[in-house]
């Protein structure tokens, strides 16, 4: 589904990721877990599209389509989707008219017609009861005025409405409680699927105790350093980055 | 000051009398006099002034030796009327600076209500007006508010008697059809005790036509009595518009005020009020420029009395050239102990050429109050915009409903139902891609 090929990226002239490359198949779980400052954010950043990153080389291709040439709102789209780390509040825009204006823009891309407004309020309020958000969420401006763990599972609300192909999760576990986090995870697993993929970027392992991944990535420095399974997280929380990162310099 | 051109002007006027002019009582023409003599002298306010140091109003000089008070073209007022009627209103129409009873709905009006022309008023009841007309704002006024005394040709009247309630609003409608066509009116609001009303203003104009407006507003809220305003100024793109709005609200008196300044070239829009003991008043304002447009809002309130509430909440969208200024004071007299008082202006800039400048004050004389005053200005969130486009919306798009919400978060306050959704829409049609946005 994505494939992620020595990607070199730097942000105001600074080299940030150094040569990453990645292979995500429909239905895995990928973790990217990594110190602060490794480079985590800017890879979800550039996976989705952002501006103010410079690819200085390597390709990413998803769906045997060059992501890098798309536009962002074209891969939403076809199917991308970032949770962001730090949500964005937007007073006058309420949250059902962007999620409403969301999907419909998805469904017109697939040649769908617009959703029937009665359907729409059914998912709508039902996707919003299984992220254990009251209904009035829905009318208030987006994240306007939101706690974090409300921010963190709107995002994942968006998400479940959306069903992506592709869902990038920027830390959307860092500085949650454990019932939001339960959520976020549940919110993950329902959705997964043998046509679906994730990337769980991620600071602490915690998430990973409830969404089981099939990679585990470290990435130190701009450059992932080590690839293993679900036990990688388990010894990394236990040993922490700082031996990675000697690991890493011993290379 | 280019006083050259007003004393032309004025030489004009003395030369060929208006042709609304109709016979006045000596107390009309004493104040017109008065007005006159002092306009003469002084002209229209330059920016040299301090309350006008962003706005030139040498082009309003240059167009007055050109406009005139013609005959209106009937034939165009009724598609310009129905794109601004509010349903289920009573209403009074104006054209060209004339009154128009036959485009004006005023079926059964309820006891105690009067609304008429001011030179209807001035058969039926020329003591009452004499005893109401030029109170309102006489320690500020400046050379548009004596253009106006000496030479407006009618107005609204509105008298609503004490303990009357409006259940309607009532729409102002004050319609420009005539290229270089001058209109000059003077509005008179008085609200009784306890009594309560709301008016929409609504200002426009054929599209082509460079004409001029000034309208001057006078308002007196009684004792405990609530009075909503809404001013549409919607006029032609090429139209000079002057409105103020000057109130005194009474002890425990509401005063609210929303404006929406759409259309004009050169545009100033003042709103003065003047608040009793415990008188509370909310003042409102969304501006938008485009092309090489220049809106002036101009705020003033006074604080006379203790315990009084007063909220300015303003908010500019300008784009190409054009410029806004919004210039704000809230003066809190010796006397005005306990005044809670807040300002507030919000500007978006969306291009490089657009200009604001703000100047929110406050001028606090008595010791014991609370009052604050924020202005940001600021381009669209490049977040906030990558946000909506992650959610599968395009970048032009997402523009739009941003810069839309900024607008209708101000809007949403306002009430008459029919009122706001006509604002909402007018505010879709400038950012169609906003679309999603309202339902």
């Amino acid at each position: 589904m994505l494939k992620i090929d020595n990607l070199h990226v730097c942000v105001e002239g600074k080299p940030i990721l150094k040569g990453i490359s990645l292979e995500v198949k429909a239905g895995e779980v990928h973790a990217i877990m990594g110190p602060n400052g490794s480079g985590k954010s800017t890879l979800s950043n550039v996976l989705a599209g952002r501006e103010g990153y410079e690819i200085t080389a390597g390709s990413i291709t998803y769906r045997d389509r060059d992501l890098l040439a798309m536009p962002p709102e074209e891969r939403a789209r076809e199917g991308v989707f970032l949770a962001f780390q730090y949500p964005v509040e937007i007073p006058g825009v309420s949250n059902i008219y962007l999620l409403k204006a969301a999907l419909n823009a998805v469904r017109k891309h697939r040649g769908l017609p617009e959703v029937d407004a009665m359907d729409f309020l059914k998912l709508v309020k039902e996707k919003t009861r299984s992220v254990d958000l009251d209904e009035q969420f829905l009318y208030r401006g987006v994240n306007e005025g939101f706690s974090g763990g409300e921010k963190k599972r709107n995002e994942i609300l968006q998400m479940a409405i959306l069903e992506p192909s592709l869902c990038i999760l920027d830390e959307t576990d860092s500085g949650l409680d454990i019932d939001a986090l339960k959520v976020v995870a549940d919110g993950v697993n329902a959705l997964r699927s043998p046509d679906r993929a994730f990337i769980l970027v991620t600071h602490y392992q915690r998430l990973l105790n409830y969404v089981k991944p099939d990679q585990v990535h470290v990435l130190v420095h701009g450059r992932i350093v080590k690839t293993g399974d679900a036990d990688l997280a388990h010894e990394l929380e236990q040993k922490g980055y700082g031996w990675i990162e000697a690991t890493a310099a011993g290379v | 000051m280019s006083t050259l051109s007003h004393r032309r002007y004025v030489e004009q006027c003395h030369d060929s009398a208006s042709p609304n002019r109709k016979v006045e009582p000596s107390w009309l023409e004493e104040l017109r006099q008065q007005a006159l003599a002092r306009f003469e002298a002084t002209g229209f306010p330059s920016p040299r002034e301090e309350e006008w140091r962003y706005t030139n109003i040498a082009p309003i000089e240059r167009k007055l030796l050109t406009a005139a008070e013609v005959p209106a073209d009937n034939a165009a007022a009724p598609s310009l009327l129905d794109r601004c009627r509010i349903a289920d209103t009573w209403s009074l129409v104006f054209v060209d600076g004339v009154f128009a009873p036959e485009w004006s709905y005023r079926d059964a009006l309820p006891q105690g209500l009067i609304l008429d022309s001011l030179y209807s008023m001035l058969e039926a009841d020329p003591g009452w007006l004499e005893a109401h007309l030029g109170r309102v704002g006489v320690a500020e006024r400046h050379g548009f508010i004596d253009f106006n005394t000496a030479f407006f040709t009618d107005g609204a009247v509105l008298r609503l008697d004490d303990g009357v309630i409006l259940e309607k609003p009532i729409q102002l409608l004050f319609v420009s059809t005539r290229s270089d066509g001058r209109s000059t009116l003077r509005n008179l609001i008085c609200i009784g005790r306890n009594a309560e009303a709301r008016v929409v203003e609504t200002h426009l104009g054929a599209a082509a036509t460079g004409y001029l407006g000034t309208v001057v507003n006078e308002i007196l809220v009684a004792e405990n009595a609530g009075f909503t305003q809404y001013k549409l100024q919607f006029d032609g793109a090429k139209a000079y518009h002057f409105g103020g709005s000057y109130t005194r609200i009474a002890r425990d008196g509401r005063y609210r005020h929303h404006t929406l300044s759409l259309g004009g070239l050169l545009v100033r829009n003042e709103v003065h009020a003047e608040l009793g003991r415990a008188a509370r008043t909310e003042l409102n304002g969304l501006f938008l420029g485009s092309g090489r447009q220049h809106v002036d809002n101009h705020v003033r309130i006074h604080h006379n009395e203790p315990y009084g509430t007063s909220r300015v909440t303003y908010r500019g969208i300008l784009k190409d050239r054009s410029r806004g200024i919004f210039q704000g004071r809230i003066v809190v007299h010796p006397d005005a102990q306990k005044t809670d008082a807040e300002m507030n202006n919000r500007n978006l800039l969306l291009s490089e050429d657009a200009e604001i400048d703000t100047k929110p004050q406050l001028e606090i004389h008595a010791d014991d109050v609370k009052c604050s005053h924020g202005v940001t200005v600021g381009q669209l969130d490049p977040t906030a915009v990558f946000y909506l486009e992650s959610r599968g919306i395009e970048e032009r798009a997402a523009r739009q409903m941003l810069t839309y919400a900024f607008a209708a978060e101000l809007v949403e306050r306002m009430q008459p139902s029919g009122f706001r959704d006509l604002l909402l829409d007018t505010l879709l049609a400038r950012f169609p891609l906003a679309g999603v946005c309202k339902e």
